[in-house]
C-alpha cells in the first residue's frame, strides 16, 4: 500500500492558488506545443490531400514545383500519349496539360495583397479532381475570358466573387464560378481555360501535364519510361507525393520553430513546478517525518511527491489540449514558400497530436517534481519531526 | 509472545552522539535498563538530557551508535532501512506533542494511515478505525479535519492512530506540552486506560510532574545519563 491517493489530491486542493498558477503555467506551454503540431498537421493534411492517389503530375526534372516549371507542347504530346493514361466518357483521355501564373490580388480586408496562384486547366482538369466542386454558378467556358475561383480565394480578395472582375494579362476575366475543393490546396487558386491563359500571358509552354493513370500499380513503368526518354527532360510523381513534398519546407519550419519555443517555455514551466513542489516539501517536512515513522518508507514519500507533480503536469495537458482544440475553428493562410503563393490552412488535432501533447506535460511533471520528491524521500526521520 | 519475566526493551551499553557543526556532541553516554512488558514509564530530564533521543531509538526512527537495543526481543539496532520501517508500522505507536496529524486528512483517515500498510481489506479497516475513534471518545468527529477539532481532540485521534496496529509499545514524546490542563487530564486518563486495561507498555517523555505522575515508573535522565528514582 502506498500514501493514499486522497492524500495527493487534497494537498493540491488546499493549495488552491499555487496549483492553479502552476498548472496554468504548463497549460500555455502545452498549449503552444499543441497548437504548433496542429499548424503543421493542418498544413501537411491540406497539401496531401490535394493529391490523388492515382493522378501523376509530371513537371520538369529537377523544377520541384510547377512554377518553376516548363513542359513543351512536344514534350506535353509524348506524355499525354503513355498508355498508361485512363480514358474518361466519350473515349477522352483523363489528362490535363496546366499552366501556372502567380498574380497579385489585393485583399478584402485590408489593402495588402499576395500572390494568387493561377492554374489554366484542359478541358478534363476538372474530372482529374473529383474533390473540386462548383458549389456556386458554372464551370467556365473554353475560348472565354472566364475564371472560376477557390472559395477562400472568392472570400478573401477583392474582384474575386462571383460576377467579379479581375484584371490581369492585360485582359479583364468575370469570375463566372466558385469551387470547393474539400479544404485543399486548391481551394487557395483562380482555375480558367489554359489556351486563352497562355495567350493572355504570351507563354509558348505548360508548366505541367496531370494525368489519371488507368492502373495506379503501372505507376513505376510509367515513371521510368518518362524518366528513360531522352525526349523528355521531365520527372513523374504521384500527384500525393507531389504535393507531399510541397509542404515539407513550410512544415519543417513551423515544426522546428515550434518545437524550440515550447522548449524554451517548458524550462520556465519546469522551473515554477519546481518551486512549486519545493514549497510543497518543505511545508510538509513534518508530515513527511510523521509518516516514514508510521513505516512508510522513502520511495513512498518519493512516489506521493512524483505523483503531485504528475497530477500538475496532466492537469496542465487537459486544460492545455482543451485550449488548443478550440484553434480548430481558425484558418490561417500564409505564403508557401515552395510555391510562392497563398494557401488557406487550418490546424487539425489528431490523437498523435493529443498523446505527443499530454506525455510532454507528464514529463514536464515528472522533471519539475523530480528533484523536490528527492528532497522529500532523503530527509532524515529525527530531523523531519524536529522541524515540527 | 509477551512474557512478563521478559523486559520487553532491552538497553545495555548504548550511546549516541550527534555531529553538530563539526563537532561531536555525546548525547547518550552507556546507558543500561529494561523496561518490563506492560509498564508505563516516564522519561524526565532537563532539556538536553537525551530522553527524547533515548525514546527516538526505543521507537527505531534514529540508530544507536553502539550498544544493544532490543524490542520485543528484536536487536533493531542491526535492521536495515527497510526492515526497520516494516517493524515500526507493525510494532511502535507513536504520540507526538504537536499530534502530527496529515491537516487534508479527516479523523478517520488519519487514524487509517497505519493500517493501509496492513493486509486488512477495507471493511476491516473501517471497523477497526470506528471502534478506536469511539474508544477516545470521537465517535460523532470522525469525518473532521484536524483544523476542526480542538488541541485534546487531536491529541485523543493521535492517540487512536497510534494504537490502531495494536503495536507491542506506545511512545508518547510531550503528549501533553500543547494542552491545558483538563485536555491533558483526559490524555493521560486514555494513556493510564490503555496500559491497565489493554496492557500495553508505554514510554512517556514529559517535562510535566503531573503527568509523570500518571506512570507507574519514572526515570530522570542527565546529561546523558540515567538517574534511577522512585
Amino acid at each position: 500500500m502506498t500514501i493514499p491517493f486522497s492524500y495527493i489530491i487534497r494537498n493540491l486542493v488546499t493549495r488552491k492558488v499555487t496549483t492553479l498558477l502552476t498548472a496554468g503555467g504548463m497549460a500555455l506551454v502545452v498549449f503552444v506545443f499543441a497548437t504548433v503540431l496542429m499548424l503543421e498537421e493542418g498544413l501537411r493534411k491540406t497539401l496531401v490531400e490535394t493529391g490523388s492517389p492515382d493522378n501523376v503530375v509530371v513537371t520538369r526534372r529537377s523544377a520541384g514545383t510547377e512554377i518553376q516549371s516548363v513542359i513543351s507542347r512536344d514534350q506535353a504530346a509524348i506524355v499525354e500519349n503513355q498508355p498508361e493514361v485512363a480514358y474518361g466518357a466519350s473515349n477522352m483521355r483523363l489528362t490535363s496539360k496546366e499552366t501556372i501564373v502567380l498574380i497579385s490580388l489585393t485583399r478584402r480586408d485590408s489593402d495588402k495583397s499576395s500572390n494568387v496562384l493561377i492554374r489554366g486547366v484542359g478541358q478534363t482538369g476538372i474530372l482529374l479532381r473529383p474533390q473540386v466542386k462548383i458549389i456556386n454558378g458554372r464551370m467556365f467556358r473554353p475560348g472565354l475570358s472566364e475564371i472560376i475561383a477557390g472559395k477562400s480565394i472568392a472570400d478573401r480578395y477583392k474582384g474575386a466573387g462571383i460576377g467579379e472582375k479581375l484584371r490581369f494579362g492585360k485582359r479583364e476575366w468575370t469570375v463566372v464560378g466558385i469551387f470547393d475543393a474539400g479544404k485543399t490546396g486548391f481551394d487557395s487558386e483562380i482555375w480558367g481555360d489554359v489556351d486563352q491563359l497562355m495567350q493572355a500571358f504570351r507563354r509558348s509552354v505548360y508548366s505541367s501535364v496531370i494525368l489519371k493513370m488507368s492502373d495506379p500499380a503501372a505507376f513505376q513503368k510509367l515513371k521510368v519510361r518518362i524518366e528513360g526518354d531522352p525526349r523528355l527532360t521531365l520527372e513523374a510523381k504521384k500527384e500525393s507525393v507531389f504535393y507531399a513534398e510541397q509542404s515539407q519546407l513550410l512544415s519543417n519550419f513551423i515544426r522546428y520553430l515550434g518545437v524550440a519555443l515550447s522548449s524554451f517555455f517548458s524550462v520556465g514551466a519546469i522551473i515554477g513546478a519546481m518551486i512549486t513542489m519545493y514549497a510543497s516539501v518543505a511545508n510538509r517536512i513534518m508530515e513527511i517525518g510523521t509518516l516514514r515513522a508510521l513505516g512508510f518508507r522513502r520511495k513512498n514519500n518519493l512516489s506521493a511527491f512524483l505523483t503531485e507533480s504528475l497530477i500538475l503536469g496532466a492537469a496542465g495537458g487537459i486544460v492545455g489540449l482543451v485550449l488548443a482544440s478550440f484553434m480548430q475553428f481558425f484558418t490561417i493562410s500564409t505564403m508557401n514558400w515552395q510555391s510562392f503563393s497563398e494557401l488557406a490552412f487550418g490546424f487539425t488535432l489528431n490523437l498523435s497530436i493529443i498523446i505527443k501533447s499530454f506525455v510532454f506535460a507528464l514529463i514536464m511533471g515528472l522533471i519539475g517534481g523530480f528533484l523536490p520528491a528527492v528532497q522529500a524521500a532523503h530527509l532524515s526521520i529525527v530531523d523531519s519531526l524536529r522541524a515540527a | 509472545m509477551e512474557n512478563f519475566s521478559a523486559p520487553i526493551v532491552h538497553i545495555k551499553n548504548l550511546t549516541k552522539s550527534y555531529r553538530r557543526g563539526g563537532q561531536i556532541v555525546s548525547v547518550l553516554t552507556d546507558i543500561t535498563f529494561d523496561i518490563p512488558s506492560g509498564e508505563f514509564i516516564a522519561l524526565m530530564g532537563p532539556s538536553g538530557s537525551g530522553k527524547s533521543t533515548l525514546l527516538n531509538l526505543i521507537a527505531g526512527i534514529d540508530k544507536p551508535d553502539s550498544g544493544t537495543l532490543k524490542v520485543g526481543g528484536i536487536d533493531i539496532a542491526i535492521l536495515s532501512e527497510g526492515d526497520l520501517a516494516d517493524w515500526r508500522a507493525a510494532n511502535v505507536g507513536f504520540i507526538f506533542q504537536f499530534y502530527n496529524l496529515m491537516p487534508v486528512l479527516t479523523a478517520f483517515e488519519n487514524v487509517e494511515l497505519p493500517l493501509l500498510l496492513t493486509q486488512l481489506s477495507y471493511k476491516e479497516r473501517r471497523e477497526r478505525v470506528e471502534l478506536a475513534l469511539i474508544m477516545v471518545g470521537l465517535s460523532d468527529r470522525m469525518e473532521h479535519y484536524p483544523s476542526e477539532l480542538s488541541g485534546g481532540q487531536q491529541q485523543r485521534v493521535a492517540i487512536a492512530r497510534a494504537f490502531i496496529t495494536d503495536p507491542v509499545i506506545l511512545v508518547a514524546d510531550e503528549p501533553t506540552g500543547d494542552l491545558d490542563r483538563t485536555s491533558a487530564g483526559e490524555i493521560l486518563a486514555i494513556l493510564d486506560r490503555l496500559n491497565s486495561e489493554m496492557e500495553k507498555t508505554i514510554i512517556m517523555v514529559t517535562h510535566d510532574p503531573h503527568a509523570a505522575k500518571t506512570a507507574h515508573l519514572i526515570r530522570y535522565l542527565e546529561k546523558g545519563q540515567l538517574d534511577v528514582a522512585d
